[in-house]
């Protein structure tokens, strides 16, 4: 009995000790040699992996940083100007500020606003729906509610309304990586500048569809009439193939657009109320549902 | 022995209602709306103007690239605009919209129902013949037919393959032809024969068509080149490639034409148009449409001229039923559900099917049990869960080439047999896409 | 006018779903149980219903309470795991253990893997072969529980033709003194008198929910018919050998759990491969190391064993084992 036991252990001492020889050399032989400063980088982010950056992920953009010569362009949307400091101040290098963004939703055809006239029964995606048709409302642009975006995100921070039958994006998640911009086979979300104290003023609406069309379509959306074009002092507002679009960098949130919009495709968020909106119109509904605004 | 294909397959009810309803001539409407993007291909170019006068068979729209094609009036008036409107899934194509005046036809056309078997043409003469009568493929993909018949000069075509199949269920328009006009068919194949200077050539027909067989076979028999091949039921008969795989044991190479292993494949609606085309100087203007369904009152089958309102036709079956829930341009299994009511028919418009939402609304989605159904069901050996799979992970391009995604025929057999209703084919055809884009950027860089 | 469906194609669907495959395997069932209850009587009937309920039971807590995600007992995969652990225990368990092999059947071997379709292993004979190591001795009593129908057990040996031979064999007996000792005859094993577990008694019942299935076309006849193939060729081979030591092909097919495993087990669509050729290989991997186990392991039956450590190759025979492609060669260019 004794002996059996005896013979166990230290045949597979033996083995062990043989196994841990083999891949010492192993381990030796193929070993990779790294920049140390990768790891480093790399626990500084914040780990989501999310693309961002536009590379596979946080090891991915840890190389890129430590290999390129200067941080220039490189850098985390989602961490921010905090992140990047510490990245550069790990390379002693000089960080680069971008100003913080935030996706918009270009589209604002909720089922009250824009009638469904037909019913999509095929898989629940933007992308096979867009593939097949126009969409299941008299508008070809706007939003096709399925969801691509929300799956997309890695931070949770778009979410479907089922009700309304679109998507809306909060703002204290959204970190403007950029995934579900890349994921909308409509193109209808923007990044823009979040403002200062988180007010911007957008066109909420994508559609090139001409006036008549538009409206018909969709009673919140853009019809090109140039209205707001005028209005505006500081050349912030061109149109294009009937769609207006106001420039961030040259908006000063004067919002005399907002008010001057026949169809209120124009929004200005976070802003104090002063009066109430149009009743009939949705937005002040929308404006209680912004946490942002109840703070 | 009755031939059929080898891999895959499957087989739905075939439901063939209409079969016994009699080709009617539908009226010509008040206004036609003529789409220029009936084939595939570069759309046509519209070269008439708002206020010119049209007369059925005029050339309205002319062909802008190599593969393309001509577009005629099918009625004869006043074009009223030139603008887009939506096609069948409410997408913008350019359309020339004429209001009807009469019905004045263009003098080269005999309109007698006299049939001309001579073929003094030569092959370069049927050629430009049916490229200018802007004939295009009736099976469904609508490829430019004198493209089709002119394959490059080192490949030669032993066989010409006529599709009588017609193995989606529910459709008769090909079926009917073939029971009324079986001779003007057969000269049909006679004349892309000649063009081709191919000496042998099947017709493929189904055997649930035994009235088309019969008369096929006897209008066939004067021509010894000419043989009617029976088939064994089964979807998708019908695709190219598995059409010449059941009648002459060849099959197509990845990614390849059929003309690769000595074959062209015509439709049977084809055949009957290059015949009207080469004999009597007729213009694709119009063609036969199956309105049908379990919900419709009364199966019909229509000769219809192009450009006619779908919302039209279905007023001509007393409006659209009750309960129907789905409105399919073509068969059951690879026709599109239209979105767009305004939208008005093309050349290749082969059916109108209503379905009602027992027989058509997708079941919720269960978990794959890898049964393997998909895999049996696949006439191109692909693996549907497998494609499935990979396309929802998501950026898997490389192993979705490898395995092939790119063979994928989009018939529909895989979604149709899954017992867990997975929509198999809805995810595949967007990867499918995505792949060929991949592997035709990379082709053009080299 | 009512908004009109759109979708891409195909519009049409079979009316098959899980559910109604699931059906059609417990109604192929419905025969070996019928002829079990008339052997057995209530122990069957009562062992058949612990294992259907308890396993719905705990896939259904499971949904509910741990996973929160939506509850699919009705698709009666749950059902048709609990019916086949049933059948695979001898009669005289007590009813406490088919809800322990439950429990690891749904619990452990299928829900932990995400559920239906994610499973590697077969539920139901994880279950089976966790309680014939835990439960050696209660698992290996074939004693015959009274019945409402026969009291006497004239019809039965009690300890399986299997494990009789392999106790003979021990004892250094040859296989002619065995059979005549235990007056084995292949009429008995076809029809009625197998002793074994619940569901191994006739074979001919099996036989007939074989043919059900296949002319449902629930399953391929692939994998049975290779697995059965395999063992008489290759106990076929041995017995020409040395007939005294090892048994023939028809005692091999026809006793033990090989027409329950290769008609029920091995085919569960979700544990075996998807392609032909995967099929074969996983179905001779099958019959051999089931015949190796019987012949030269230390337990008297193998096919449990056997599928199970099949199970393990089918990820691999699924990426390896590609169907019948159409085309061929790849055109460059």
């Amino acid at each position: 009995m004794s002996t059996t036991i005896i013979f166990t252990v230290v045949s597979l001492v033996a083995l062990g000790l043989l196994f841990s020889v083999v891949l010492y050399i192993v381990a030796q032989k193929f070993k990779v040699e790294e920049d140390p400063r990768i790891d480093i980088i790399e626990s500084l982010l914040p780990g989501a992996n999310c693309g961002g950056c536009g590379l596979a992920g946080c090891r991915a953009f840890a190389e890129e940083v430590v290999n390129a010569p200067s941080l220039g362009s490189l850098s985390c949307p989602v961490g921010g100007d905090a992140v990047m400091e510490n990245v550069a101040a790990a390379l002693g290098q000089e960080a680069v500020k971008i100003e913080p963004r935030v996706a918009v939703i270009k589209c604002h055809g909720t089922v009250d606003n824009r009638a469904r006239i037909n019913h999509f029964d095929g898989y629940a995606s933007c992308k096979v729906m867009a593939s097949l048709y126009s969409g299941d409302t008299g508008c070809r642009y706007g939003c096709l509610g399925k969801g691509d975006c929300v799956e997309a995100c890695k931070f949770d921070a778009i979410r479907i309304d089922e009700r309304r039958g679109i998507v809306e994006v909060d703002e204290e998640k959204c970190v403007a990586c950029g995934a579900c911009v890349r994921a909308c086979p409509k193109s209808i979300i923007e990044l823009r500048p979040k403002g200062p104290k988180n007010r911007r003023v957008y066109v909420s609406c994508s559609s090139k569809d001409k006036g008549a069309i538009a409206r018909k379509a969709c009673s919140v959306s853009c019809i090109g009439c140039g209205r707001c074009a005028k209005v505006c002092a500081f050349d912030a507002i061109t149109i294009e193939n009937n769609l207006a679009y106001i420039d961030p960098s040259k908006c000063k949130l004067c919002r005399k657009c907002v008010d001057e919009c026949p169809t209120k495709a124009i929004w200005a968020v976070n802003f104090p109320i002063k009066v109430p909106l149009t009743p009939k119109q949705e937005k002040p509904v929308i404006k209680t549902d912004n946490r942002e605004e109840k703070r | 022995m009755k031939r059929t294909f080898s891999i895959g397959g499957i087989h739905p009810n075939d439901s063939k209602l209409s079969r016994e309803a009699h080709i009617e001539i539908f009226p010509v409407l008040d206004v036609a709306y003529i789409s220029m993007a009936q084939h595939l291909g570069a759309p046509a170019e519209p070269v008439v103007q708002k206020g010119d006068k049209v007369r059925v068979g005029q050339v309205i729209g002319k062909p802008t690239g190599f593969i393309s094609a001509f577009v005629h009036s099918s009625v004869s008036g006043t074009v009223k605009a030139v603008e887009p409107k939506g096609d069948l899934a409410g997408n913008p194509v350019m359309h020339v919209v004429i209001d009807v005046e009469g019905d004045e036809w263009c003098e080269e056309i005999d309109r007698s129902k006299d049939i001309v078997r001579e073929i003094p043409f030569s092959s370069e003469e049927i050629l430009e013949k049916i490229k200018n009568a802007g004939v295009v493929g009736l099976g469904g993909a609508a490829f430019p037919t004198h493209v089709k018949l002119n394959p490059p000069k080192d490949k030669k075509a032993e066989y010409l393959i006529i599709n009588g199949t017609e193995c989606e269920p529910y459709i008769t328009s090909d079926d009917r032809i073939m029971r009324e006009r079986p001779d003007e068919i057969v000269i049909g194949a006679a004349i892309m024969m000649k063009a081709l200077k191919a000496d042998k050539c099947y017709i493929g027909i189904e055997e649930n068509k035994p009235e088309a067989i019969a008369s096929m076979k006897e209008a066939a028999s004067p021509y010894p080149g000419i043989k009617v091949a029976v088939l064994k039921k089964k979807y998708p008969q019908g695709g190219e490639k598995q059409l010449i795989d059941a009648l002459i044991g060849r099959k197509v190479p990845s990614l390849a034409l059929p003309i690769e292993v000595g074959a062209v494949v015509q439709n049977v609606g084809t055949s009957l148009a290059v015949y009207e085309a080469v004999q009597k100087n007729k213009p694709l203007i119009d063609n036969v449409i199956t309105v049908t369904g379990s919900c419709v009152p009364h199966q019909r089958n229509f000769l219809v001229r192009v450009g006619t309102p779908f919302s039209k036709m279905l007023d001509a079956i007393g409006g659209l039923p009750k309960d129907a829930a789905k409105f399919i341009s073509g068969g059951p299994m690879m026709g599109k559900a239209v979105a767009n009511m305004d939208a008005s028919t093309l050349k290749a418009t082969s059916a109108f099917l209503l379905l009602t939402e027992a027989e058509t609304k997708r079941k919720e989605e269960t978990n794959c049990i890898r049964c393997g159904k998909c895999i049996d069901a696949c006439p191109m050996g692909l693996e549907p869960y497998l494609l499935n799979k990979l396309s929802r992970i998501g950026g898997m391009h490389d192993e979705l080439e490898k395995e092939k995604i790119q063979d994928c025929i989009e018939c529909g057999c895989c979604l149709y047999s899954c017992p867990a209703h997975i929509p198999l084919l809805d995810i595949i055809r967007v990867s499918k896409a995505e792949v060929m884009n991949i592997m035709r950027n990379r082709s053009a860089k080299q | 006018m009512a908004r009109l469906l759109v979708s891409g194609a195909p519009h049409l669907h079979v009316k098959e779903n899980t559910q109604s495959l699931m059906r059609d395997v417990l109604i192929a069932l419905a025969p070996s149980l019928l002829v079990s209850i008339y052997f057995f009587g209530f122990s069957a009937i009562k062992l058949v219903l612990v294992g259907v309920i308890s396993c719905v039971l705990v896939e259904y807590l499971i949904q509910k309470f741990i996973l929160k995600t939506k509850v699919t007992i009705n698709d009666l995969s749950a059902a048709v795991t609990g019916c086949l652990l049933a059948l695979n225990l001898p009669p005289s368990s007590p009813w406490w253990l088919v809800f322990i092999g439950a429990i690891v059947a749904i619990g452990i071997v299928k829900m932990t893997f995400g559920g239906l379709g994610q499973n590697i292993f077969n539920p139901a004979l994880v279950g089976r072969v966790f309680l014939l190591i835990s439960f050696p001795t209660l698992m290996t009593d074939w004693t015959i529980p009274e019945s409402w129908f026969r009291t006497g057990v004239d019809a039965f040996t009690g300890a399986t033709p299997l494990a009789l031979t392999k106790e003979g064999l021990a004892a250094g007996l040859t296989l002619p003194e065995i059979f005549a000792a235990n007056e084995f005859t292949f009429k008995e094993m076809l029809f009625v008198k197998i002793g074994g577990s619940v569901g191994e008694v006739s074979a001919l019942a099996l036989i007939l929910g074989f043919v059900y299935l296949l002319i449902r076309r629930v399953i391929k006849p692939h994998i049975p018919l290779i697995i059965v193939g395999t063992i008489a060729v290759m106990t076929g081979i041995f017995n020409l050998i040395n007939p005294d030591i090892y048994t023939g092909p028809l005692f091999n097919i026809f006793t033990g759990g090989v027409l329950l495993g290769a008609i029920f087990m091995a085919t569960d669509y979700v544990t075996s491969p998807m392609s032909i050729k995967g099929m074969v290989i996983y179905s001779i991997g099958i019959g051999v190391i089931t015949v190796l186990i019987r012949y030269f392991g230390a337990y008297p039956e193998g096919i449990s064993f056997a599928i199970l450590i099949m199970n393990t190759t089918v990820p691999l025979l699924n990426k390896y084992c590609k169907p019948r492609r159409y085309a061929k060669e790849v055109k460059n260019g």
